[in-house]
């Protein structure tokens, strides 16, 4: 019987990434999906006939250039289209732009708030600082406090180092940044209620957490570190939808040699004294490898695939104690034509961006209220694009196709979810958008309407976290998915992860793929394939 | 002409105090102005409504940090009265839980989750500890350190590495920048033992359970109780002892000397001008009150760099806790409470999602449809605070704003009459026995001690507000960008809870600075 070299479990964008350096390296490598279809929540599909859907995650969000350049994705058909611009439309008729263009971008601020337009030069100089000395970990394992390996004290030194390149007053502003509250972060700078939950939504997009929590300030570089590689293709549309991603992926990784079964569920991976030998898949069949990689969420992959008595008896509650919480829905809707929206001149460039319905700091944590209650937010934050505007593969001439993600909807629903109640929450955000676009409900030919529920039960997510793991202090850097467990091998001799649950988590980046993928070659005394630096720097 | 060896004290708060006294022992000459006729701050005992008297702001103190009693020599055992030892939890039908130290019994409580609060008391107390190198000392800088700096940081380190132990440290770097919330989750089941754990996470703090740093907020107050000096005392006791302590150590204190401004001369602070007019000098000046009135109101704005005064402009510091004081005929009767449990720390905060839902209110600038309450009654320690037959209740109710989206004017009496209710639901009968009530909503307390926002800790104690970053960087080491101008008081590391030690602290950074100015 064949043996591989390695086995991915799960091909999401992070497993095909990582599939695709080790085949890179001349490893044979075989992925197992148990859908019928690659990606996991990187797809496309047909849901609605001539309609291509990406109905789970929507826009490419800091997918690393490194990565595109390094596996020929661009070769493989990925395109990505930037995405610019965003807009908030408030209560009484008017709205705020955030126009890509700065100068533009700071007379709109102006608009609204003389003060802030001053604000923002010094917000965006700021801002600009600590992107680039975030992004310079992202591609690196962190090391582990507590071992006296030369490699973790190397790792550890070159931390402080970037960090002592600082002022000191920089330091401390950093560590503030870290630490404080989106909302209170931001107050710092601005005013204008609009400009502060225009600015902070983006924050508490996948996560359990509120504008006045603290540690969301720092999501805000998510969405600057696009603009500042100079990049800004970082942040787009896949054309075809985001399946684009994983197709170019999985076409890399095949031509490469790698080699991907669908319909393909693992049950276990097969353990023989504390090592990984292989999987065992649902149908009975056994497949062994000499190492076997999980793209699959820590606690799917320390609850499910592997059983407890193999496991560090702390490990299995460590799992348990994972915090993956479902705190967003997805609507994907079919248009028979675009929407229109008063507030904004015709012909606006600003529906070409991110499109948002809440325009106070009030509203945003009262939806967060909500959500603490087990309830979906009866007035919720929205992050709205119609990609149709670029993208005219997706859907029928003069047709749209609308994605519509949701902040906030509980995993659980008080009572748990039903159908009745999936449809309730469906129609509270079409009623949302419908009180900024009257032709809007006429135009909806057909809506899908995804709760945690389905996310779970159809792409794998737990809870239907689009993070796999919350993305708190707990379970950042060396502490993620657990301390000790940071540097992607898994507690089972040849066991790895590669799934958003690990370092430096969620988002479509590949870097947790391609960062495990750097480890297991090092373990099989390979060439590191794996874009180590920055090209553009 | 200044003499050398000065120091002129702004506020006479028991930091201000404590303060004053290490200067003086070292041979400094101190003079302590208090705005209020009386010492004591927040811990100062007034006259609510006449024969009643309120016994400050602090319920239950954590006590004085025991090496300051020691290195001062404090007798705290004035008038022998019974310490707070205990935490009651009331239960909405009567079923209380009792938490002592390490121990907690009640009804309803699993063995599973007795056992489990031995273990995260014990666990907790250990991160607590840890902590210690930090927390007595002035915060180490990050950047340009001296000598004492790195040393502090070296102790921290191995205090963390070697003291607690890879596992402990893991764990402990895993829970210490989280919310309380999730770990009483993996913790505990008992939904009302949540609850009373929460409430020391969330009082005085502009944060409910789920609100990130809630740990760090929990073993600041652990870590002032472990290091108290006894248990529980009264804030009374603690202030006559250091009023007496600081007689003899020849420290005077002028009270109705309210300072209007800080006087500088070529930038550097030289001493103080009163209200009446009358000029003190000094070649130290050292102030007890907030960042915000320290360097807004008396130093001035056009004294410091620009960004200096909107980072101080920028310091959170709304107080959350309302304050309740009522003068009742009779000894209220909690249902299910024998007479000598009166004397010890009642809570009322059934479960965990009821403190949630007490937070949700602040956070829109609203009270507490309704609030956690933590009762104590001051007069059966001091029968000298009510009439003969009368008793005090003093309540701190949480979460109450400083500005009222709806104006305070008008919700003072629902407030009250609402906390009024909410005893009577507890104690039946309470609400016939009142003879008179007193509610000091933060703003009040704010006007009546004299700091801004009326906060218990003069600034919240979040991690971006703590440490080397307390009350703000580039004033965190007590000494101030303006040379001979020091901060002393709550809001400077490590924060509030009468443990004294910003004073000490504050003096010892005085003191080590001294003959380089």
């Amino acid at each position: 019987m064949k043996k591989y070299d390695a086995i991915v479990v799960g091909a999401g964008h992070n497993g095909l990434t990582n599939a695709a350096f080790l085949a890179s390296a001349g490893l044979d490598v075989l992925v197992l999906e148990k859908n019928d279809y690659v990606g996991g929540a990187t797809a496309s599909l047909e849901l609605h006939k001539d309609w291509r859907y990406s109905n789970c995650s929507y826009v490419c969000s800091l997918f690393r250039p490194e990565i595109y350049q390094a596996l020929d994705l661009g070769r493989h058909g990925l395109e990505v289209v930037p995405l610019q611009g965003s807009v908030t439309f408030k209560q009484n008729g008017d709205y705020f732009g955030s126009y890509h263009q700065s100068s533009v971008k700071r007379r709109e601020i102006a608009r609204h708030s003389k003060r802030d337009a001053d604000a923002s030069i010094r917000f965006d100089a700021d801002l600009m600082k600590w992107c680039r000395l975030i992004r310079g970990f992202l591609l690196r394992t962190p090391p582990d406090p507590a071992s006296f390996k030369i490699r973790d004290i190397m790792e550890f030194a070159h931390l402080l180092k970037s960090f002592y390149s600082l002022s000191e007053s920089q330091i401390y502003e950093f560590i503030r940044f870290f630490t404080m509250s989106i909302a209170e972060y931001l107050e710092q700078y601005f005013e204008n209620d609009t400009i502060l939950a225009h600015y902070s939504g983006g924050s508490i997009i996948g996560t359990g957490l509120g504008v006045y929590s603290p540690g969301t300030a720092y999501v805000l570089l998510h969405h600057a570190m696009g603009d500042v590689d100079g990049n800004i293709g970082s942040w787009g549309f896949a054309r075809g939808g985001m399946g684009s991603v994983a197709a170019a992926l999985a076409s890399s990784f095949k031509s490469r040699g790698g080699e991907i079964r669908t319909q393909a569920e693992v049950a276990k991976i097969a353990v023989k004294g504390k090592r990984a030998t292989g999987v065992v898949l649902t149908s009975g069949e056994e497949i062994s490898a000499r190492a076997v990689i999980s793209n699959l969420d820590a606690k799917r992959t320390f609850l499910n695939l592997i059983d407890a008595e193999n496991l560090p008896e702390d490990l299995v509650r460590r799992a348990q104690n994972f915090k993956i919480r479902g705190s967003s829905g997805k609507v994907n809707i079919a248009l028979d034509g675009m929407p229109e929206f008063p507030a904004l001149a015709k012909g606006s460039p600003l529906t070409l961006g991110h499109m948002h319905f809440t325009d106070t700091l009030e509203r945003l944590e009262r939806a967060y209220d909500d959500w603490k209650d087990d309830r979906w937010s009866r007035d919720p934050y929205v992050d709205m694009v119609i990609p149709t505007q670029y993208d005219p593969s997706m859907s029928p001439p003069g047709k749209h196709m609308m994605s519509v993600f949701v902040q906030y909807c509980p995993a659980e629903a008080e009572g748990g979810w039903t159908d009745a109640k999936r449809d309730a929450f469906g129609a509270a955000v079409i009623d949302q958008i419908g009180d900024y676009s009257p032709n809007f409900k006429d135009l909806i030919l057909h809506a899908e309407i995804r709760t945690p529920r389905e996310l779970e039960a159809e792409v794998g997510l737990t809870e239907g976290n689009i993070f796999q793991g919350e993305l708190t202090l707990d379970q950042l850097m060396f502490n993620r998915p657990f301390p000790g467990y940071a540097q992607y091998r898994g507690p089972l001799k040849n066991m790895y992860m590669c799934s958003s649950s690990n370092h430096p988590g969620g988002g479509v980046m590949g870097a947790p793929g391609a960062n495990s993928a750097r480890e297991i070659l090092r373990d099989f005394r390979k060439t590191n394939t794996t874009p180590e630096d920055f090209g553009d720097d | 002409m200044i003499k050398p060896q000065s120091a002129v004290i702004i506020g006479a708060g028991h930091n201000g105090l404590v303060c004053a006294i290490y200067l003086a022992k070292a041979g400094y000459q101190v003079q302590i102005l208090e705005a209020n006729q009386d010492v004591g701050g927040a811990a100062s005992v007034y006259e609510f409504a006449d024969g009643f008297q309120a016994p400050g702001l602090v319920n239950v103190p954590y006590g004085l940090n025991a090496k300051i009693c020691r290195e001062l020599q404090l007798d705290l055992h004035i008038q022998n009265s019974p310490s707070v030892e205990q935490s009651i939890s009331l239960g909405e039908k009567g079923e209380h839980l009792i938490l002592t130290g390490n121990q907690v019994s009640g009804a309803g409580l699993s063995d599973k989750d007795v056992d489990a609060y031995q273990a995260f008391k014990e666990e907790f107390t250990r991160y607590a500890q840890a902590l210690q190198p930090l927390m007595i000392n002035r915060p180490p800088r990050l950047k340009d350190m001296d000598r004492r700096d790195k040393f502090t940081l070296a102790k921290l380190g191995w205090s963390l590495r070697f003291g607690l132990g890879t596992e402990s440290m893991r764990e402990f770097l895993r829970v210490g920048g989280i919310n309380i919330f999730d770990v009483l989750n993996e913790t505990f089941d008992n939904s009302q033992l949540k609850a009373a754990i929460a409430v020391d996470a969330v009082m005085g703090h502009h944060m409910g359970p789920r609100t990130p740093n809630t740990v760090l907020t929990y073993l600041q107050r652990l870590w002032a109780q472990t290091e108290a000096s006894t248990q529980l005392n009264s804030g009374l006791d603690t202030l006559e002892a250091l009023k007496r302590a600081a007689k003899s150590a020849g420290v005077s204190i002028r009270i109705n000397a309210r300072v209007n401004r800080i006087r500088l001369e070529n930038d550097v602070a030289v001493g103080v001008d009163l209200e009446s007019g009358e000029q003190i000098s000094a070649s130290v000046v050292v102030s007890n009150t907030d960042a915000k009135t320290t360097f807004l109101d008396l130093v001035g704005a056009r004294n410091l760099d620009a960004m200096f005064c909107h980072r101080v402009d920028n310091i959170r510091c709304k107080g959350n806790v309302a304050k309740v004081f009522y003068g009742v005929k009779s000894l209220p009767k909690f249902t299910g409470l024998s007479a000598d449990q009166l004397n010890q720390r009642l809570l009322i905060a059934p479960n965990i999602k009821y403190v949630e839902h007490a937070f949700n209110a602040v956070k829109y600038a609203e009270h507490s449809p309704n609030p956690i309450l933590e009762i104590t009654l001051p007069s059966l320690q001091d029968s000298a605070l009510a009439p003969k037959g009368y008793h005090i209740v003093s309540v701190s109710a949480s979460f109450a704003p400083h500005t009222h989206k709806l104006g305070w004017d008008s919700q003072r009496k629902p407030f009250v009459k609402h906390i009024s209710s909410m005893l009577e639901y507890y104690a039946p009968g309470f609400v016939d026995t009142i003879e008179v009530s007193q509610l000091l909503t933060p703003a009040d307390i704010e006007n009546q001690f004299h700091t801004s926002g009326g906060h218990w800790h003069h600034g919240e104690l979040s991690l971006d507000q703590s440490f080397m970053m307390r009350p703000l960087h580039g004033a965190a080491q007590y000494n101030t960008p303006i040379k001979g101008l020091y901060l002393c008081g709550a809001g400077t590391h490590p924060g509030g809870g009468i443990t004294g030690v910003p004073g000490h602290n504050a003096a010892q950074r005085i003191l080590e600075t001294k003959g380089k100015n």
